[in-house]
């Protein structure tokens, strides 16, 4: 039972991480109605900010909020400068352009700081807490801590400030909100910022136990996509909860199939979603689309 | 001096000029119906108001030239446009829809107070204050168009087609508010319209465009007065 609950709670950490890219996935597909396969790679030259900042002597978490700067305005250049160029217009070639954009950033990362991984610091130090018998490592607590409190912010954005009202009323029907003087341009530059920002926080955490590397969110990403559309593409709760319910699910394949192992558990998540999907074709947590004329 | 004035016009979609020229004043505290078959150009006209074509020629708003602003520039500055097709947002809420129209106001006591002008003004939206805008009725949802236009106190209203594709009882529920606004909130208007009955419920004075021309101008009287405005947008 101890095992299983230390299972169960490294996935949800695993999750978590998942959950933070899922969310700006979730944001920027709120904003701009696209799906950003470059999240993952901005993200993580984002984290490679903070690591350059931290081996020339700056504190983690200074670097962090750094780097989370160096994210947020990067996120809203790539938005104004290349991807405003393809928004309402045919998704498929807006999809490309982020897959372009996602080569060309893992290309630039590799450019000053080659392929092999580096160690990261991280806030969290390596021990255990015993909680009531179960011995959980202060890294995943601290994760999932973090990126509770990062959901929580975000849900508090959108449904209770002006600007998250405005954010929604642009993702929702931009012309319209142009026409109630919403300066649209510079909602989606901060939609774009703000996902971008969310993943450099997911790349920071996740970097002390992979080892930061160019491609070091390539799988979290796909797991991320997974998540984004399990819980419905609008939802961020929705998003949360999938990847969090993936990285369990993930862990427990691999720990308790002994078939599945290591290699195989990656696989064990998508083939849920898919069965999943078949039943409820709009993700856990989507709204179906009605529409009244 | 106009509050609004078009002079000489143009715009395109592309490479398809649709105005060639039109030139139009709306007065002070007045209201204007632009007329015309599908293809005449109404559309065409508000959304060049609104900066949401490319233009040529001159548009004076309170005697500045704002054309080439973008159509949030021109909604800040006080002209709001209800378009074809509602606009509304539909997956935010009936009250969201309405704060987003308050969106560049700041005097909070006075946005809720006007939340409740129009939820009065529109009985129907007051029981759907929380529902999204996609699960409203087509005419419900038109009023909530207005409504929004209305939260952000303009000195000019843009209508665009508010009867299309409702039940002839329902569009006279939308006018009947409308004309109440005009009285109520000294709205100045631009009524764009394919009916002239409901159109003239609200204006005195319209343009009768014909493929992005003037064709006709003048007051009620004169044009319901013509056989041919009669045969062309009041059915005989």
């Amino acid at each position: 039972m101890q095992y299983f609950i230390q299972v169960v709670v490294d996935g949800v950490a695993t999750g978590a991480i998942y959950g933070a890219l899922a969310l700006a996935i979730v944001l920027v597909n709120r904003a701009t109605g696209l799906i950003n396969f470059a999240q993952g790679a901005m993200a993580v030259m984002a984290t490679f900010v903070a690591f350059a900042l931290t081996r020339a002597g700056v504190p983690l978490i200074a670097a962090a909020l750094a780097a989370f700067a160096f994210a947020f305005v990067l996120g809203a250049l790539l938005e104004r400068v290349v991807v405003r160029r393809f928004e309402g217009g045919d998704p498929d070639i807006a999809v490309v352009a982020t897959i372009g954009l996602l080569v060309l950033l893992t290309g630039i990362s590799a450019a000053f700081f080659g392929y092999e991984p580096h160690p990261f610091p991280s806030f969290f130090p390596l021990g255990t807490v015993n909680l009531f018998g179960v011995f959980l490592s202060f890294r995943s607590l601290g994760t999932i801590v973090i990126l509770v409190v990062a959901m929580v912010a975000l849900q508090v954005l959108f449904r209770s400030t002006k600007l998250g009202l405005a954010m929604r009323a642009v993702a929702d029907n931009p012309r319209s909100s142009a026409l109630s003087g919403l300066p649209v341009s510079r909602l989606l530059m901060i939609g774009w910022g703000l996902a971008a920002g969310l993943g450099a926080l997911a790349g920071i955490l996740v970097a002390p136990q992979l080892f930061i590397s160019p491609g070091m969110l390539d799988f979290a990403l796909v797991y991320a996509l997974a998540a984004a559309i399990l819980g419905g593409l609008d939802s961020p709760v929705g998003a949360v909860v999938a990847a969090a319910f993936i990285g369990v699910v993930e862990n427990l394949a691999g720990a308790y199939i002994d078939v599945i192992g290591d290699d195989l558990k990656i696989a064990v998540p998508f083939a849920v979603m898919i069965v999943i999907l078949i039943v409820r074709p709009q993700g856990l947590f989507g709204r179906k689309v009605v529409v009244r004329v | 001096m106009s509050l609004l004035e078009l002079e000489n016009v143009t715009a395109s979609y592309g490479h398809a000029q649709a105005l060639h020229g039109v030139s139009l004043s709306l007065p002070e505290n007045g209201a204007i119906g632009i007329l015309g078959a599908n293809g005449a150009g109404k559309t065409t006209t508000l959304r060049a108001i609104s900066g949401m074509l490319k233009t040529t020629g001159r548009i004076l708003f309170e005697g500045k030239d704002i054309a080439g602003l973008g159509p949030d520039r021109v909604a800040r500055l006080g002209i709001a446009h209800v378009p074809e097709g509602r606009g509304t947002l539909p997956q935010l809420s009936v009250r969201d829809n309405l704060l987003v129209g308050a969106y560049q106001r700041k005097d909070r006591k006075q946005i809720a107070a006007d939340i409740d002008y129009c939820l009065d003004l529109f009985p129907n939206l007051r029981e759907r204050i929380k529902s999204n805008a996609a699960a409203l009725s087509g005419g419900e949802q038109q009023m909530l168009a207005v409504a929004r236009a209305v939260m952000a106190r303009p000195r000019v209203m843009l209508l665009d087609e508010a009867s299309l594709g409702l039940a002839p009882s329902t569009a006279r529920r939308v006018y009947e508010a409308v004309v109440r606004l005009r009285r109520e909130a000294q709205l100045s208007m631009v009524v764009v319209e394919q009916n002239a009955v409901l159109a003239f419920s609200v204006v005195d004075h319209a343009t009768v465009l014909e493929t992005g021309k003037v064709a006709l101008a003048g007051d009620k009287a004169e044009l319901m007065g013509m056989d041919a405005v009669r045969r062309a947008y009041l059915g005989g």
